[in-house]
């Protein structure tokens, strides 16, 4: 009996210094995109999302992580742009309003990489993309950096006239910076 | 005198090249946005850029070549209203690849070169600045075309009211 309250109160202990990263700062985060038009490098980003994290640096087996970006609050650099991407041929928003992210393992690849396997839902389509991250920590902040390509033709983003990639390159790579902190 | 033949061949070379810019410019900003529109925005920023390095070669080259002088036969004050219309020319041919240039920068979209040799951005991205810029760029235009038609208009009246060489004098075969 004794031995259990025992493993009980290590159990405790060890919980107790485990720091599990859970508060997503949306203003500390973003999510930005960079595509190529005709050679030249754009920047753009998504204003608003939603996220559930669960972080815990002692156990990257268990972290679990969820992003659902409001695509309509796309800035594409140009308020023409901004409409003409929520449209049709590009996200078409009014039918599918969100791009969600679900992580699946968590790999750490030492020091503070990681290795971050998931599914990514745009437009109706899912693909499985694995994205690398550092994460660091400050105090009880931890903020988690990376970036990954995704080719816009596997979720039919820029249908029609846009579907070729002479104007409009295929690559599009996501970057975020993600802060979050623990409870 | 003559115009040599280098004056003369930048001057139609830049003739053609800025005729095409403005026709450009002013068609493709009216156009929804389509593949099409932004090919033509590219195109116009790398036409933009040969106009700007043309007149940079042009003002190179006449510095070291005085153009034939006017005829005396034109009053002082017409002599006068030329090289200001000439400086003004010049001016704008500067002035107008340079607020293009500034004005993708603050818009956010970079000019590269035939989509391979970027041209560094002065200014960063900002709405505001980029509206402007847009404005002076719109209005420098305007006052280009307004001196355009005074270049031609006087070009005209020289061959055909004052009966002179001064149009003659730039054409192909003289």
């Amino acid at each position: 009996m004794k031995k259990i309250i025992l493993a009980f109160a290590l159990a405790g202990a060890f919980s107790a210094q485990a720091v599990e990263y859970t508060q997503v700062q949306p203003d500390k985060s973003a999510i930005n995109f960079t595509y190529k038009q005709m050679g030249v490098a754009v920047d753009g980003k998504f204003k608003k999302f939603a996220s559930q994290l669960n972080f815990d640096p002692a156990k990257p087996a268990a972290a679990k992580a969820t992003f659902d970006v409001e695509l309509a609050s796309v800035d594409t650099g140009a308020p023409e742009g901004d409409q003409e991407v929520a449209g049709k041929p590009w996200f078409n928003t009014k039918a599918f309003p969100t791009a969600r992210f679900v992580s699946g393992t968590v790999k750490p690849l030492g020091g503070n990489k990681y290795e971050v396997a998931g599914q990514l839902s745009i437009k109706g389509k899912t693909q499985d993309v694995v994205v690398p991250a550092t994460f660091t920590t400050q105090g009880n902040t931890g903020v988690f950096d990376g970036s990954f390509i995704i080719r816009r033709a596997d979720f039919s983003i820029g249908e029609g006239t846009w579907a070729k990639f002479d104007i409009v390159a295929n690559d599009v790579v996501i970057k975020f910076r993600i802060t979050a902190t623990s409870k | 005198m003559n115009y040599t033949k280098t004056a003369k061949v930048l001057h139609w070379l830049m003739a053609i090249l800025l005729f095409g810019l403005l026709a450009l410019g002013f068609y493709m900003h009216d156009l929804p946005l389509s593949p099409d529109k932004l090919k033509l925005y590219s195109w116009h920023k790398w036409a933009g850029v040969t106009a700007f390095l043309l007149v940079a070669l042009r003002l190179t080259w006449r510095i070291a070549h005085r153009p034939p002088a006017l005829p005396d036969s034109m009053p002082k004050i017409m002599q006068f209203a030329a090289h200001a219309g000439h400086l003004m020319l010049y001016l704008l041919m500067i002035a107008i690849p340079l607020s293009g240039w500034l004005m993708s920068s603050a818009k956010g979209f970079q000019t590269v070169y035939f989509g391979v040799l970027p041209i560094p951005d002065l200014l960063d991205k900002n709405k505001e600045i980029g509206d402007l810029l847009a404005l002076v760029h719109k209005s420098l235009n305007l006052l280009f075309v307004a001196v355009l038609a005074g270049h031609i208009g006087a070009a005209l009246k020289h061959h055909f009211i004052d009966k002179d060489d001064i149009l003659t004098r730039m054409l192909p075969k003289h």
